[in-house]
């Protein structure tokens, strides 16, 4: 029996390192390669023993696909295939592949430079790992070997982000990665056509919340921003320097331009520059409107954004700095933040979701005293504001998505368990689809129910449709009947004589042929028959000769020699016709009952 | 079915009709019919203005309106009109899809789709769309800029334009000429294009797939698949195995066709591109050193890209560095500016340059560093910050309107001027023609990157398609080069040619269609062998026809009958209609039968010996059987139950189809 087994060795029931296995059609593919920022031990990456205790993994997977550059999509992979040892291809889109290898080597910097781990992947192992990598582009369809193919679907979220559909055979599966199922101000939404997967995978960060609209939050974070900065105090905004950082900025470039504020705002680290130039190049992947007007005016160039020098955050009076990374767990940003904390006039906006174990996870919970390293606890002053800006579907946006693309099952991923409980009831209520929640390591058989190929001859179609009609009658289905050869893996749908000559075989004619006498004055009754037959579509024919065909029922009727009151009624039919043949044999001996000559 | 609307090989229009859906292939514009016109001045040029109208040699014919004689030769003077595809060979409210290969073959589309009826789609990749549009937005522009009230008409008569002096008199089609659309025109004709990506599969209405395969001509360039289950057209249109910058050509995908469209090969079979390159450079340089301008008339977008990259290494080894390079068109930024954007359908070099993050082609740092500067046109800024000598690449390569006319009024009468024709779509003589007699120098380096004859025969050994179908101009030498039996396609077996409003009937027979057999009905099947390795079943099936999928399904089981009073009549009504019982093959073998009969109990047998075969006598029955070798007759009057026992036993000698 044809099935689909799905195992999400990271992202199970939990948001962070996703990697989903799925076997499909006798093909294996690793969905994303990522790491938890909540963990600094083993727990960091996914647990790559579960496909092989010892050896490469190579032989073991026939793809891996990336669906966007955040290192909890990405993070391991380096990992993965230069350590543990993978060499066939890894699947990802141009953006990802341009962005990917820089926030690895930042994360690699962070880990080895900053809190000298060894026994971490090397800048020239990114280097190698990259090799592998093909690029992907949106609605192309990758034939990964003879029977696996795959295909990229925009998914918003950040750029370059795909949603990927694996194909083999008529089974599919589509992994949806992140996404967004509203444009935002500079992407558009996630589309993908009606493909009914067997199964679509879906991210359920957001389960349970349905957002208000897009421009409510942001209204509410221009004017937080606005009043902190108008009595004096600084903002700090964790971003991770690609993606929601870009929107944030053309919010509050546009928002500065219209109030003339005069307040500086900054961009921490020197990939700003360089990331708003991959947006310039990959501005096909943004939104329409940016799209339109890019020759005009690049939204990506900013003039009231500067780069930001960690000297600045001493300065006194109001700034506004974007700082990465976004989680407050290392890097500029938890240094600005250590600065700031202490002084209630200044403020924290968290723009996006927050892992377990990391401080912004710990502030946004309302943590007031954090523990640092060194033992030394900070007290945290500042306002604490969550703006949900991470561009992930909500509720109302997976619903949206499954109508879209009208799977036979569901499986949640990238998502807290108690959430996905609660989507999980929905989805299954409003859809009648099973859905499905694996914790890490657990998997998920779905049974497919294929169809066969088969190819038939156009005549007999042909003949058939014809016949049929153009609509079927769903009370009277026609039955067709054909043959099917089955040769050398080819499966052909013929006609029965067809299918004779074809194989050389002669025809076997099986005939019956019965003798009823009749009274003459019984006669009436062929009336009555015919009349009844004609009811039920049967074509009568009355030859010159006398004689009468009822479809290739032949009919001859004749006189007795000895009794010339009698008739002789001669019934041939061939075995084609011997559900007719039989019933109108059997009630000729019988005689009409007299119900039927009433009718 | 295969509808040919163009009769120019690199500016195709045919219509294919395949399983119920009509396919337009590309929609090109041949523009060359506007070299029968006067040029459109931007500035008023009074020697243009004073040119004398033409009267008929005995005064007969008087078209001084229309018709100017300028250098010897006669131009209309009117708005320049385009040739379009035939509209009159079949009806285009009927087409399903259009699919467009690259951007010059998309030129004819709002003729197309605009006030026609059209209703379909149009496919085309993104950078095609984009460059497409801004194409046609210039030419509207170029027209739009310099109005022109007089339409000349009367000259198109057939009587009078055979009486006209030549080349006008053996203009083609003059009846389907038309003035250039409008923007409204343009954007609504756009609208309707849906964007795809390379190896994307399109299903049209369940029954064919198509799918854009890259060409290598120009960004975003694509050959077409057309594809059922069963039969594979190839459409090969302008397509490049160069290295210059788009994506490389996808060979191996045209492999298996069963037709193969192959148009838009080169249009200049002899000549080399990077000759030619070389030529360009090395002509520019010494007008330059000597003082000169140059001039390169030239389309917004496609060569220049490379001309612009060739001259980026090339001028500062030629010392060239100081010299300004203008590019000038209502398009020009656009166009340099969607260059950099599409790395996804650029080739592997250029492609990688976007991880960097650069943009992909040099002609962004000659922009940055002032060496190239592009204007909207030769008015405003332009005009000011102009500075000699200088290089202008601008538009249009037929020199009849943009702004091209003005620096060929400006620069003609100079011999230290150069101009140098790159593109091949026009006769630079014809081109000329209205400006003679012409002091600068005239250099010729037409870059065709198409595929040439030598290349095309090699591909199509490679992909083996099964026929070839080509514009008859392929099937014989170029005219000016009779002898040249290497510049043509012969092949075996022979190219289908075709030529404007021909209609060709493809050679392939369809047999087959793609059925599903829905899981239950596969199951229930029972294969029998009866030949090694060749298994049959019988297939009783309802068929489901939607949206051109086919699906089989197991035959619904009757509903029970209703328990009521009226059951016993329904037992006496005849069967519902019903597919009939298989056939049956193989022979009923005498000893065997015999011994089954003997098995049932049915001993006494008289065996009679016929021509064909045998003739069973049941005595105590009074039952005859007739068995011969493909046949078999049971004459059994009264008893029902013997009849189906004795039919039951004869089948279990024969095979069911």
């Amino acid at each position: 029996m044809p099935e689909i087994k799905v195992t999400p060795l990271g992202a199970g029931q939990d948001v962070g390192r996703s990697c989903i296995l799925v076997s499909i059609g006798g093909k294996n593919i690793m969905l994303d390669c990522g790491m938890h920022m909540g963990f600094n031990d083993d727990r960091r990456f996914p647990d790559f023993s579960y496909i092989t205790q010892q050896g490469r993994l190579t032989e073991f997977l026939d793809c891996v696909i990336i669906s966007h550059f955040h290192l909890d999509h990405c993070g391991a992979l380096p990992y993965m295939s230069e350590m543990v040892g993978y060499d066939g291809p890894i699947y990802m889109t141009h953006p990802t592949k341009a962005i990917c290898p820089i926030l690895l080597e930042d994360f690699r910097k962070i880990t080895v430079d900053k809190k000298g781990e060894t026994n971490f992947f090397t800048s020239q192992m990114i280097k190698d790992c990259m090799k592998k990598v093909v690029p992907l582009n949106l609605h192309q369809t990758v034939q990964v070997d003879d029977e696996l193919e795959i295909k990229a679907y925009y998914a918003g979220h950040v750029l370059g982000a795909a949603m990927v559909q694996i194909k083999v055979g008529s089974e599919s599966v589509v992994y949806t990665g992140d996404y967004n199922m509203t444009p935002d101000r500079h992407l558009g939404a996630a589309w993908i056509d009606k493909c009914r997967p067997d199964i679509l995978i879906s991210e359920s960060t957001y389960a349970t919340t349905i957002r208000d609209s897009k421009r409510c939050r942001e209204r509410d974070f221009l004017k937080k921003v606005h009043e902190t900065v108008e009595r004096g105090g600084k903002v700090l905004i964790p971003v991770f320097a690609l993606g929601r950082a870009q929107e944030l900025c053309i919010l509050l470039e546009t928002f500065w331009e219209r109030m003339n504020m005069k307040a500086p705002i900054y961009f921490s680290t020197g990939l700003t520059e360089k990331a708003n130039h991959y947006y310039k190049l990959f501005i096909t992947w943004t939104n329409q409107k940016i799209r339109k007007t890019f020759v005009q005016r690049n939204m990506f160039e900013f003039k009231h954004i500067k780069a930001f020098d960690r000297s600045y955050a001493d300065n006194p009076g109001p700034m506004v700095v974007f700082a990465t990374p976004g989680m407050l767990h290392a890097g500029q940003s938890l240094q600005i933040f250590k600065k700031w904390a202490g002084n209630e006039k200044n403020m924290i906006i968290m723009p996006g979701y927050c892992v377990q174990g990391t401080i912004g996870h710990k502030i946004l919970n309302g943590q007031k005293k954090l523990e640092m390293e060194n033992r030394q606890t900070l007290e945290v002053k500042l306002q604490v504001e969550y703006m949900s800006f991470s561009a992930h579907a909500d509720a109302k946006g997976i619903m949206q998505l499954i109508r879209m693309a009208e799977p036979r099952n569901m499986l949640l991923v990238h998502g807290e368990a108690k959430k996905m409980e609660f989507l999980k009831d929905k989805i299954e209520q409003e859809f009648t689809i099973n859905c499905f929640m694996p914790a890490n390591g657990e998997t998920t058989t779905v049974i497919t129910n294929p169809s066969v190929p088969v190819d038939i001859s156009l005549n007999l179609l042909k003949r058939e449709m014809a016949l049929g009609g153009p609509l079927p009658d769903p009370k009277k289905p026609r039955t067709m009947h054909g043959t099917l050869i089955m040769k050398d893996n080819s499966l052909r749908l013929v006609s029965p004589e067809q299918a004779l000559k074809e194989l050389g075989l002669n025809e076997h004619q099986l005939r019956f042929t019965c003798r009823v006498q009749y009274r003459k004055t019984e006669f009436t009754i062929f009336i009555v028959l015919f009349d009844l037959l004609l009811k039920k579509c049967y074509t009568i024919q009355h030859l010159p000769d006398g004689t009468v065909m009822v479809e290739s029922i032949v009919i001859k009727v004749s006189s007795s020699a000895e009794e010339p009151n009698t008739k002789v009624l001669l019934l041939s039919w061939s075995y084609q016709d011997e559900d007719l043949g039989s019933f109108l044999s059997t009630l000729l001996k019988k005689g009409l009952p007299s119900g039927l000559s009433s009718m | 079915m295969c509808y040919c609307l163009s009769g120019h090989p690199t500016l195709p229009c045919n219509v294919l009709k395949f399983k119920s859906t009509t396919i337009m292939l590309d929609c090109g514009l041949d523009t060359t019919s506007v070299l029968q016109f006067l040029p459109l001045p931007l500035v008023h040029s009074p020697r243009l203005s004073k040119l004398p109208g033409w009267v008929s040699k005995d005064g007969t014919i008087n078209l001084e309106k229309e018709l100017k004689e300028c250098a010897g030769r006669v131009f209309v003077d009117s708005q320049p009109e385009f040739c379009l595809p035939e509209k009159e060979l079949l009806d285009l409210s009927t087409i399903d899809v259009i699919l467009i290969s690259n951007y010059h073959c998309m030129m004819a589309l709002p003729y197309i789709t605009e006030h026609t009826g059209f209703t379909g789609t149009v496919y085309a990749t993104e950078p095609t769309l984009q460059i497409g549009r801004l194409l046609m937005e210039e030419l509207v522009n170029f027209m739009e800029r310099v109005p022109k009230a007089q339409s000349a008409t009367c000259w198109k008569y057939k009587e009078i334009q055979r009486l006209l002096p030549g080349p006008l008199k053996d203009a083609v089609e003059v009846s389907t000429w038309k003035r250039c659309y409008s923007m409204q025109d343009v954007n609504s004709a756009l609208s309707k294009v849906q964007l795809v990506g390379y190896s994307q599969k399109v299903e049209l209405f369940g029954a064919v797939q198509v799918t854009p395969l890259s060409s290598g001509y120009s960004l975003g360039s694509s050959n077409w698949i057309i594809q059922s289950h069963y039969e594979k057209v190839s459409y090969v249109s302008g397509s490049s195995l160069l290295t210059t910058h788009p994506q490389p050509m996808d060979q191996s995908s045209l492999k298996n066709s069963d037709v193969l469209i192959l148009t838009g090969l080169t249009q200049m079979p002899t000549a080399n591109p990077d000759g030619m390159l070389g030529d360009f450079c090395s002509n520019l340089a010494m007008t330059i050193r000597a003082g000169g301008n140059v001039l390169v008339p030239c389309y917004s977008s496609g060569v220049i890209y490379d001309l612009l990259e060739c001259l980026y290494q090339f001028i500062e080894n030629a010392n060239l560095g100081s010299t300004p390079f203008y590019f000038i068109s209502p398009v020009a930024n656009s166009s340099l500016e969607f260059s950099q954007i599409f790395a996804e359908w650029l080739c592997h070099n250029k492609q990688s340059k976007v991880y960097l993050p650069e943009p992909p082609f040099p002609h962004a740092e000659l922009i940055q560093t002032n060496k190239l500067k592009h204007y909207p046109s030769i008015h405003g800024d332009f005009s000011s910050e102009f500075r000699q000598p200088c290089v202008v690449f601008t538009g249009h390569p037929s020199l009849r309107f943009g702004d091209v006319v003005h620096f060929m009024e400006l620069w003609g009468k100079s011999s230290l001027n150069t101009i140098i024709f790159t593109e091949p779509d026009f006769s630079y003589l014809d081109a000329l023609a209205p400006y003679q007699p012409l002091a600068m120098k005239c250099v010729y380096c037409p870059i065709d990157t198409r595929l040439n004859f030598h290349q095309v025969s090699k591909l199509l050994k490679e992909v083996q398609p099964l026929h070839v179908v080509c514009p008859e101009q392929y099937t014989q030498p170029p005219p000016a080069q009779s002898h040249r039996s290497d510049l043509m396609l012969e092949l075996q077996p022979p190219p289908m040619p075709y030529r404007r409003c021909s209609v060709l009937g493809l050679p392939f027979r369809r047999r087959w269609e793609r059925i599903q057999l829905l899981p239950e009905l596969a199951k229930s099947l029972v294969p029998s062998e009866i030949k090694p390795g060749i298994s049959v079943a019988t297939v009783s099936a309802v068929l489901q026809s939607k949206d051109n999928k086919h699906t089989l399904q197991p035959v619904p089981k009757p509903p029970p009958l209703p328990p009521s009073k009226k059951r016993k009549r329904v037992v006496e009504e005849p069967p519902e209609v019903l597919a009939p019982k298989p056939l049956l093959s193989g022979a009923v073998p005498l000893e065997a039968f015999l011994a089954m009969l003997h098995k049932h109990g049915i001993t006494e047998v008289k065996v009679e010996e016929t021509a064909d075969g045998h003739i069973l006598h049941l005595q105590a029955e009074d039952t005859l059987i007739q068995l011969e070798e493909d046949g078999t007759h049971i004459v059994c009057d009264d008893n029902e139950p013997l009849r189906t026992a004795l039919r039951d036993l004869v089948l279990r000698f024969l095979m069911k189809l």
